[in-house]
């Protein structure tokens, strides 16, 4: 469940679970978290959870709220965002869940209006006090552990891997270096022969792509098959000759 | 029934991904009837796999039988063929797969998403259950042409979230529409011109959760020549980006027009350009 830290001048004062579809902060005491502050707006600002997403807004408070110190008016929190309220701070953690059970948890599943009315045991995260527009059908999620883990997979090609390169041996375009910066980089001329480059988390990979002839790494004649690249290997490509290398 | 092999490449692959043991999508293409059918799984134990599998096998018997019944491009009542046979076929799939979970304890509850194609006179008609996808590669130009069936599609229409920040929710994989969960379910279906060149991407949603679509499109574009080789290269780039769900793609590549004897487009060229040859 995703949850506020409310702390002031560093200090943490306490934590609050985003256990609500809705939850307003303000000075007056109806608010589900007051802070009796003269720079706190009366109704000051709301945070809507919907499952596992959170979005704050600001109720137009006088002093206004902001996000990583940038004024806003609504606002999709993600993790580790910290809320400013005149001199108060609200950090937002949001853990996902840890990686065995996310598996289960990312299963594709239903929403179904008509489930509306049933309890709530079948939803996921958060919303557990009050009726929420949407529960899931067929099964319920398992809990979530508290263990971080990136809601999007960090774009492969490994920051770990040293960047490869192309340097042109023979032809009109000798000496020139193509740096493999991108995921795939496609070598040769269409529809005679191309080969595509494949930067991988753990190295480059070359491929035949189209033209009757197959590309040539270290004299050697390539299948179908990928074929791993390593440092000063020499390809010849549509007649012209190549040195793979890494750049350190 | 016309053979649309000559005009259409198609190739279809599934994969577990790195993190699942099982597979719950299933995939089936039929270059030769120009049709090709991809659904994604859900439900507890193997039933998301049956569901799927039941689906897919179902529509690659009928829509084919369909086909040669009736040419998928004769209109009907103002409809194509295609159309029809489509909301026909998806709604016999959907009993099937309802009665079976109803009447299996261990099936209770399962259900797949669907995108299905059928080439015919020019033309394509998709429908659509969920957040599997049909994109469209023509010339640089690489768009989705379905919009998913999904909470997180529901708030970016409503201008709750930006499509940018719906990459990072995650409230990703709650579908609002699947077939098999309920007695009836409604296809979305659509027709689209199509024109050679064209590539078409059938997938399911753990290959465009694992990458952005600048590079699926980049894939396409650099590998269109190799469409097994592409097919491959989608997979293996959402494997190397987690992997976390499964990956399933068809590609189709449109090799040259289709026009069928006596359809739409046949009858224009007589109208237009051919006269006196």
């Amino acid at each position: 469940m995703a949850k506020l830290i409310l702390s002031m001048d560093g200090l943490t004062l306490k934590e609050i679970p985003l256990n609500k579809e809705r939850i307003t902060i303000g000075r007056k005491p109806h608010n589900d978290i007051q802070i009796d502050n003269l720079a706190i707006s009366g109704e000051h600002a709301a945070i809507v959870t919907i499952l596992n997403d959170s979005f704050l807004e600001d109720l137009n408070s006088t002093n206004g709220t902001f996000v990583n110190g940038q004024q806003i008016q609504k606002h999709f929190l993600q993790t580790n965002d910290v809320v400013e309220l005149g001199k108060y701070r609200l950090k937002y953690i949001n853990e996902a869940p840890q990686q065995a059970s996310q598996t289960d948890f990312e299963k594709t599943m239903v929403l179904r209006p008509d489930m509306m009315r049933k309890p709530l045991e079948a939803a996921p995260i958060g919303v557990q006090t009050q009726p929420s527009p949407v529960t899931m059908a067929p099964t319920a999620a398992p809990a979530p552990q508290p263990t971080p883990a990136p809601a999007v997979a960090p774009a492969a090609a490994g920051q770990a891997l040293p960047l490869g390169a192309i340097q042109v041996l023979t032809g009109a375009n000798t000496g020139r270096e193509l740096e493999l910066v991108k995921t795939l980089t496609t070598l040769g001329k269409p529809g005679v022969q191309v080969a595509v480059i494949a930067r991988r988390p753990h190295g480059y990979f070359i491929t035949h792509v189209e033209g009757a002839q197959f590309p040539v790494v270290n004299g050697t004649t390539l299948d179908a098959q990928a074929h791993p690249l390593n440092d000063h290997d020499v390809i010849e490509l549509a007649g012209i000759k190549m040195e793979f290398f890494l750049k350190g | 029934m016309t053979d649309l092999s000559q005009a259409l490449e198609m190739v279809a692959r599934t994969d577990p991904g790195m993190v699942r043991h099982n597979n719950e999508d299933a995939v089936l293409a039929n270059n030769a009837a120009g049709f090709a059918v991809l659904a994604d799984g859900m439900g507890g134990y193997n039933a998301g796999e049956v569901a799927s599998g039941m689906t897919t096998a179902l529509l690659g018997v009928q829509l084919e039988l369909a086909g040669k019944q009736t040419p998928f491009h004769q209109a009907q009542g103002g409809r194509l063929w295609a159309e029809r046979a489509l909301e026909q076929e998806v709604a016999r799939a959907n009993g099937a797969v309802f009665q079976a979970s109803q009447s299996q304890p261990q099936y209770a509850g399962m259900g797949t998403t669907l995108v299905a194609t059928i080439f015919s006179d020019n033309r394509l008609v998709v429908a659509h259950i969920g957040d599997s996808r049909l994109y469209r590669l023509r010339g640089s130009d690489f768009q989705a042409i379905t919009k998913d069936h999904s909470l997180l599609q529901e708030q970016i229409d409503n201008g709750i979230i930006t499509p940018e920040q719906a990459r990072h929710s995650q409230n990703k994989n709650l579908v609002t529409r699947a077939l098999g969960v309920d007695a009836s379910v409604e296809a979305e279906i659509h027709v689209h011109e199509v024109m050679a060149g064209d590539i078409y991407l059938l997938c399911s949603d753990g290959l465009n959760d694992m990458m952005d679509d600048d590079e699926i499109a980049m894939a396409l574009q650099m590998l269109s020549a190799n469409l097994p080789l592409c097919a491959d290269q989608l997979i293996q780039m959402a494997n190397d980006n987690g992997g976390r769900d499964n990956v399933s793609v068809i590609l189709v590549k449109v090799k040259q027009a289709f026009p069928a004897p006596g359809g739409f487009w046949h009858m224009v060229r007589g109208w237009f350009g051919k006269q006196g040859k």
